[in-house]
C-alpha cells in the first residue's frame, strides 16, 4: 500500500509543479504568518490539512485540529520535500507547501459550514469529495457565514468534552459562587479522589458517590454550567491543583459533621476550608 | 340549594386532594423503595465479594503450581475491584468508610503486581507468602464482621435510608446496628493499616520523597508579597491577600489571591526558598493574536526568568484561546518526565495566565542516571513489529511500581493512531503503552 501511495504522491507532485505557474495567480489568500505547531487550532490548520491532502500525505478529516495525524502527514511532506523534519510549519515549509497544492478555501469551508463529509484530495472531481449531508443538520439554522469553522476540539489526553461537561456540573453545582481558585480546587479534588484508593476510580463514580456530594444530593448538578466552570475542569485536568492533593472540603459555616473539623486542614480558599 | 352546591364541591375537592395525595405518597413510596434497593444490592454484593477473596485467597495459598497462581491472582485483583465499586456505591459519604476501601485496593495491587510477574521465573518469595497469609486472615476478620451487620440487617428489617437519615442529621443518639457495624469494620481495618506499613503490600511510591530537594532559605511574609506582586503583575501590594497552609499541608505554602473587576489571580509559594509552585490568572480572554508557537516561546521565556534551566517543551494545546504548555525537564538529553512544569499563556496579548510546577518541586533532584545496558536497536526490537516507529529517544519515567526507570521513548504509528511506547532501558521491559488521543470531534457542532 506505501508504496502505490508514493507512486501516486509523485505523479501528484510532479503534476502539481507543471501547474504551479498557472495556479499562483490565483491563489488570493494563503496562510497568515504564525508558525504552526502541534496542538494548533483554526483556520491555518484547516488550510494545512486541506493541503496536506491535496497532495495525499493526509487521509484524515480535516477538522481545523492539529493532531497527531497531522504532525505525520506534515512530518512525511517535510522529508519527501527535503526540508528539516520537524513537523512545524514554519515560513519555508508554508511556501513549498502553498506552491505545491492548491487550496479550494470556498469548498473547503462551504462544506464545513453544511456539515458535510468531504475531502480536498487533487485531482479528483469535487463533486466525488462531498458527501451528502447528513439529514439531521438540514433542521437547524444555516449560520454558513459566522459558523464555527473547526470542527474538533483538544481535549486533555485521557479525558472526554463529556466527562469534562459532568465535572464542569460538579463543580458549578458546588462552588458557583467562589472565586475562580476555589473552582479549580473543587475540581482537583474530585480528580485527587479518582487518584485515591480510598476512593472510586472514575469521574462519574466519586461524583455520584452517595453522599459525597450537596450539590449531588439536592440536584444543583443539574443547573446547567458556565463557561467558567468549565475553564476551571481544564485546569484541574491539566495539572493545577491548588489545594494540594486535598480530598475533602468543606464549608465551616455549614459542615455538621464534627468528623471532617477532625481532618488535617491544608488550607482555606473562598469560603471552603480544604483537608486531607 | 346554593349552600348544598358549595359543599358538594369542597366535599369533591377534598377527596380530590386526598387522592392526589395519595399518589403522590404512592409514588415517593416507590422511588424511596427503588432508591433503598440499590443499596441493599450494593451492601449484599459488598459482602458477597469479601467472602469470595477470602476464599481466593484461602485457595491461592494452597496452590503450588505457579501456572495456576497468576490467574488465581487476577480473579482476587477483579474481585477487590468489583468490592471496591460496591463501596462507592453506599451513601457512607459522611462515615468514613475509607481505609476499608483502600485495604480492598492495596490487596488488589498485591494481587495485580504478583499476576502480571512471571512466576515460572520469580516465584512468591518468603515475604510475600506471609503478605498473603496475613491478608487471609485480615480478610476473614473483616468477612466476620460484615456478615453480623448483614445478619443484623436482614433480622431486623433495617433500611439503608435510615443510615442515610441518620448520618445526614448526624444524630449520635440513633442507635443505629448498620452504623455501628460499619465502624466496627473500619476499626479492624485501621489496624491492619498500620501492621501492613512496612510490608511490601504497599508499593514504594516516589511519592515518599516529596519536595525533598528544595533550594533555598525559609522567606518571610514580606518576602511573599513581593514575590507574588511581580508575579501578579500588580503595582500594589495591598490589594493581595496573603494566608498560610495548615498542618495537612505536604509542604508549607503562602498563598496570596486578589481579586478585581472582571480579574482573579492566586499564587502559591514555596516557603523554602520562595519558589512559586502554582499561579493562576483568570479572565476573559479576548480574540486570538498570537499563535501558538509564539505562545511557547513566552512560556519558555516566562520559565527561564523563574529560574528553571534546561526545561524542553514537551506539548503544546490550544483551548479557547488558551495556549497550554507542558515543559519537561532535559538532564543532558535524557527527557525525565516526573519532572514536568505546565505553563498557561494567552493567546490575545501573551500574558502568562498560569504555571504549575507541583510534581517538578516534588521530584526534581540531581539523578545518577546509569548508562543504558541495551542499545536503541536491541530496545527497538522489543517493540511490537507493526509498530512504525518515527521518533525516538531516552527517558525516565516512573514505572507501574512508582520507582524512577530509565527507558527508550519511543513515538510510532500502527494505522491511524499514534503511540509513545516506553521500553526498559536495563531490562528491555515494554514498561508502557499509551495511545496518543488529544482531538475529539466537537459534538456542540457536529
Amino acid at each position: 500500500m506505501g508504496r502505490n501511495k508514493s507512486t501516486c504522491l509523485c505523479i501528484i507532485i510532479m503534476l502539481c509543479f507543471l501547474g504551479v505557474n498557472m495556479i499562483s495567480p490565483q491563489q488570493t489568500e494563503a496562510f497568515s504568518n504564525q508558525v504552526i505547531q502541534h496542538g494548533a487550532t483554526g483556520d491555518d490548520v484547516i488550510e494545512l490539512q486541506a493541503r496536506l491532502q491535496y497532495l495525499g500525505f493526509y487521509n484524515g478529516k480535516i477538522d481545523g485540529v492539529f493532531g497527531w495525524g497531522t504532525y505525520w502527514a506534515l512530518r512525511n511532506f517535510q522529508y519527501e520535500f527535503g526540508l528539516e523534519i520537524d513537523g512545524l510549519a514554519g515560513e519555508e515549509t508554508k511556501q513549498k507547501l502553498v506552491k505545491a497544492s492548491k487550496y479550494d478555501e470556498a469548498f473547503v469551508k462551504e462544506q464545513i459550514a453544511k456539515g458535510k463529509k468531504f475531502t480536498h484530495y487533487g485531482g479528483v472531481d469535487k463533486e466525488k469529495q462531498s458527501a451528502p449531508a447528513k439529514t439531521k443538520q438540514a433542521g437547524q439554522g444555516e449560520t454558513a457565514d459566522d459558523g464555527p469553522t473547526v470542527t474538533a476540539v483538544n481535549v486533555p489526553q485521557g479525558f472526554s468534552q463529556n466527562d469534562i461537561q459532568l465535572m464542569a456540573n460538579a463543580v458549578y453545582g458546588e462552588a458557583r459562587g467562589e472565586p475562580y481558585v476555589g473552582q479549580v480546587a473543587v475540581a482537583a479534588v474530585i480528580l485527587n479522589r479518582v487518584e485515591s484508593p480510598s476512593f472510586p476510580n472514575t469521574v462519574a463514580g466519586v461524583i455520584f458517590e452517595p453522599g459525597a456530594f450537596t450539590a449531588v444530593a439536592d440536584g444543583q448538578i443539574w443547573l446547567t454550567p458556565n463557561e467558567t466552570a468549565r475553564q476551571a475542569v481544564l485546569d484541574a485536568i491539566n495539572g493545577w491543583d491548588p489545594t494540594g492533593n486535598a480530598l475533602y472540603y468543606f464549608n465551616p459555616e455549614t459542615a455538621t459533621s464534627p468528623w471532617i473539623w477532625s481532618r488535617p486542614q491544608i488550607k482555606k480558599i473562598g469560603k471552603h476550608i480544604f483537608c486531607k | 340549594m346554593l349552600r348544598w352546591i358549595l359543599i358538594g364541591l369542597l366535599t369533591l375537592g377534598i377527596a380530590g386532594t386526598a387522592f392526589w395525595g395519595y399518589q403522590e405518597h404512592q409514588e415517593k413510596n416507590a422511588i424511596l423503595i427503588q432508591a433503598e434497593n440499590t443499596y441493599q444490592r450494593a451492601f449484599h454484593e459488598l459482602v458477597y465479594y469479601i467472602d469470595l477473596i477470602h476464599d481466593e485467597i484461602g485457595t491461592a495459598l494452597a496452590m503450588n503450581s505457579d501456572q495456576r497462581l497468576s490467574p488465581q491472582m487476577v480473579e482476587i485483583w477483579r474481585l477487590t475491584s468489583e468490592a471496591n465499586a460496591n463501596v462507592g456505591q453506599l451513601p457512607l459519604g459522611l462515615l468514613p468508610f475509607n481505609k476499608t476501601e483502600e485495604f480492598l485496593s492495596n490487596i488488589g495491587d498485591f494481587t495485580y503486581r504478583t499476576a502480571v510477574r512471571n512466576l515460572n521465573d520469580e516465584p512468591l518469595t518468603e515475604e510475600e507468602s506471609d503478605i498473603l497469609q496475613s491478608l487471609y486472615e485480615q480478610s476473614a476478620e473483616i468477612e466476620q464482621e460484615l456478615r453480623k451487620v448483614q445478619h443484623l440487617a436482614l433480622e431486623n428489617n433495617l433500611r439503608w435510608m435510615d443510615v442515610q437519615l441518620a448520618l445526614a442529621n448526624n444524630d449520635e443518639n440513633v442507635d443505629n446496628t448498620i452504623i455501628d457495624g460499619l465502624k466496627t469494620v473500619e476499626k479492624t481495618v485501621e489496624g491492619y493499616t498500620e501492621s501492613n506499613v512496612h510490608s511490601a503490600l504497599i508499593g514504594t511510591s516516589a511519592k515518599q520523597h516529596a519536595f525533598e530537594n528544595i533550594s533555598g532559605k525559609e522567606i518571610g511574609e514580606n518576602e511573599a508579597l513581593r514575590i507574588s506582586r511581580n508575579l501578579l503583575n500588580l503595582k500594589d501590594e495591598k490589594q493581595i491577600t496573603l494566608t498560610e497552609t495548615g498542618d495537612g499541608a505536604d509542604v508549607p505554602l503562602y498563598s496570596a489571591s486578589y481579586h478585581q473587576k472582571g480579574k482573579e489571580g492566586y499564587v502559591d509559594i514555596l516557603k523554602q526558598g520562595g519558589h512559586p509552585i502554582s499561579l493562576l490568572i483568570q479572565r476573559k480572554i479576548g480574540e486570538r493574536k498570537i499563535s501558538l508557537n509564539e505562545g511557547s516561546r513566552k512560556a519558555s521565556e516566562f520559565l527561564k526568568e523563574l529560574g528553571f534551566e534546561n526545561m524542553e517543551m514537551f506539548q503544546s494545546s490550544e483551548f479557547d484561546n488558551i495556549g497550554a504548555y507542558t515543559f519537561l525537564y532535559n538532564d543532558d538529553g535524557i527527557k525525565v518526565y516526573s519532572d514536568a512544569v505546565e505553563v498557561k499563556v494567552a493567546l490575545d496579548n501573551g500574558e502568562i495566565l498560569g504555571l504549575t510546577a507541583e510534581s517538578y518541586y516534588k521530584n526534581h533532584r540531581d539523578r545518577d542516571i546509569p548508562e543504558p545496558e541495551m542499545s536503541n536497536e536491541e530496545a527497538k526490537k522489543m517493540v511490537n513489529p507493526n509498530v512504525e516507529i518515527h521518533e525516538e529517544g531516552i527517558a525516565i519515567i516512573e514505572n507501574d511500581l512508582g520507582e524512577e526507570v530509565l527507558v527508550y521513548d519511543f513515538l510510532g504509528t500502527y494505522n491511524n493512531d499514534t503511540y509513545r511506547i516506553f521500553v526498559n532501558a536495563m531490562s528491555g521491559l515494554e514498561e508502557k503503552v499509551e495511545k496518543l488521543g488529544g482531538t475529539e470531534l466537537n459534538y456542540a457542532v457536529n
